[in-house]
């Protein structure tokens, strides 16, 4: 057995072949177990990637595994991390929740181990047929569990709007990669970067390259592939958006950020067009179609979207200081994103139900004062307002975007971060100014924590934003 | 006349097209839009294998087997998620999927 994982190479993928075994293991014991399972399996779920993540975090990078189409390096690292960070903070904030909701189903944390064993196949895609594959063993669980409500009709809309265009984005993804591999004749990132390395690109291999990045822009939900975004986030059950918020976007926006940097550094002024359009694009949509919502949900996946038009400033300006920024953004987007739907769960009325209205957010202020700090804080955060956490992650990528000579996109990208603190201090006028609604119930336990861990990390980045910073420098510089 | 690359990724062009406009202009049913998607991934297939037969190189037919293997599970998941769709709504139709907007 290890003679046979040491001579594929296999044993760069531990962690994954981990997590995957796990993921049967835990469907396994829950479907003997039947009922009672959820507690136990979900437990074990939030164990297993937290194991996981030691192994990540003790394995040696730039190791290579399934002849080069696996790749652990430093950035894998970082953004695996990141990744199951999202993913256990998701599976914690939903317990009490998927209890309330009757939703107490084991295969709800197992769909989420085997998304996330996706996200690291992704993460660590060196080819484009681990691409694809690393991908759709994503996308196939996301689709479930965003109709993981399946009584409820928005859910399964939800589920049914997130099928169709994830799958179509996968079919352009596929599109693109076929051209690419019939114009190298290689699938691999490496190959792929000596076969352009002399010589012009073709107008098929540019055609293939339009369709590769259509399809990521689909996944990271950037505009104009973003229409999917706010009708997903607000018809999935609340933890689930908070999971699909979280750690898809990092492993989507890992994925992107090496697919385009690894195999096509020739072709940068070509992809780099794209990325620029695509990122003003979101960073404006983000920013103007937000201001109307009222739908606290609804206006988050406007956020996020928002959101990645600024980490892919950072995509765009390239090179090490840009990927630096789009590692940094993520991270603390991640962290700033969990913290606000975990905001999102406490909002639950005295019969214990769900609200999910901006207004009802009303007056926050004088019945429970810390929910209300620490909400307007992230809010606060997600505007880009110093000394908070979002107020680096913007510097660093405009910073980059500036460095490598694109003026226009940072200007644009501070006049939209502008626009889009409008809505942001909207709900922050609301929580310190209204005429107070009807109080909360308090909330469940792991959601206050979860809550407290956000607003700590968001007032104290500012005192201590070494670490971060060092772990996203590392990231960056083994992807040159 | 000799049938060479250019025809079959003419060919697996047109399909992808079809796949594309089933999707966007299809105002009718739900199951089309799965077959749409079948289309895409048919046209994705025809072009890897034509381009691994023309450039001699196996990668092409193993990515295209691979293709084929998830899309079947694609459609299992889409159609099992339209099934918990029609027991909400009763109806498959592409115009009532309409409860969130904006």
């Amino acid at each position: 057995m290890t003679e046979f994982l040491t001579s594929t190479g296999a044993v760069a993928a531990f962690p994954e072949i981990t997590l995957a075994l796990s993921a049967l293991a835990l469907l396994m014991a829950g479907v003997f177990l039947k009922r009672t399972a959820y507690d136990l399996v979900n437990g074990l779920a939030i164990l297993a990637l937290a194991g996981v993540a030691v192994m990540v975090f003790l394995a040696d990078t730039r190791a290579t595994a399934f002849n080069g189409a696996f790749l652990a390096d430093e950035f894998a690292r970082v953004m695996k991390l990141l990744a199951l960070l999202g993913a256990a903070v998701a599976l914690i904030l939903s317990t009490s929740y998927m209890k309330a909701h009757k939703l107490n189903h084991f295969e709800y944390p197992v769909l989420v181990l085997l998304a996330t064993t996706g996200m690291m196949l992704m993460i660590s895609a060196n080819d484009l047929v681990s691409v694809y594959l690393g991908l759709e063993l994503q996308s196939l669980a996301l689709y479930v569990i965003a109709a993981f409500d399946r009584d409820n009709a928005k859910s399964s809309e939800a589920g049914l709007k997130y099928f169709v265009l994830g799958a179509l984005s996968s079919g352009m993804l596929l599109y693109g990669a076929s051209m690419i591999y019939g114009f190298t004749g290689t699938t691999s990132f490496p190959g792929i970067a000596a076969a352009l390395a002399n010589g012009e690109a073709s107008l098929g291999l540019i055609f293939g390259l339009v369709f590769l990045i259509a399809g990521f822009a689909f996944k990271v939900s950037a505009v104009p592939f973003h229409m999917w975004t706010p009708d997903v986030y607000e018809g999935a059950p609340t933890p689930v958006t908070a999971f699909f918020a979280a750690a898809p976007k990092i492993a989507a926006m890992a994925l992107f950020t090496r697919a385009m940097v690894a195999p096509f550094p020739s072709m940068t002024a070509e992809w780099q067009q794209i990325i620029v359009f695509i990122s003003i694009a979101s960073m404006a949509l983000g920013s103007f179609a937000a201001i109307g919502q009222t739908n606290i949900k609804r206006l988050l996946a406007y956020s996020s979207i928002g959101n990645v038009g600024f980490a892919l400033v950072g995509l765009a300006a390239g090179g090490e200081e840009g990927v630096k920024g789009v590692v940094l953004y993520m991270a603390i987007y991640l962290l700033t994103t969990l913290g606000s739907f975990a905001c999102v769960l406490a909002m639950r009325n005295a019969s214990g139900q769900q609200l999910e209205d901006v207004k009802d957010l009303a007056g926050l202020a004088r019945s429970n004062k810390l929910l209300a700090f620490v909400f307007a804080m992230l809010m606060f955060s997600l505007a880009g307002i110093p000394p908070l956490a979002g107020f680096f992650a913007k510097y660093f990528v405009f910073m980059a975007a500036v460095k490598s000579g694109l003026w226009a996109l940072a200007v644009i990208g501070v006049v939209t971060s502008v626009v889009g603190a409008f809505y942001y201090l909207r709900i922050v006028k609301v929580i310190y100014f209204d005429e107070p609604a009807a109080p909360f119930i308090p909330a469940a336990p792991e959601v206050k924590w979860v809550i407290a861990l956000s607003g700590v990390f968001t007032l104290g980045f500012v005192l201590f934003p070494g670490p971060l910073l060092a772990l996203a420098q590392a990231a960056a510089r083994s992807l040159f | 006349m000799i049938i060479g690359l250019p025809h079959y990724l003419t060919l697996a062009a047109i399909l992808f097209t079809i796949g594309i406009f089933g999707i966007f202009l299809n105002r009718k049913n739900i199951i089309v839009i799965l077959m749409s998607i079948e289309l895409i991934l048919l046209a994705v297939n025809i072009n890897l294998v034509a381009f691994s037969s023309f450039l001699g190189d196996l990668t092409g037919q193993v990515f295209a087997l691979l293709v084929l293997t998830v899309a079947a599970g694609e459609a299992a998941i889409g159609l099992a998620i339209l099934v918990t769709y029609f027991r909400n709504r009763r109806t498959i139709a592409v115009e009532d999927v309409n409860l969130m907007k904006g």
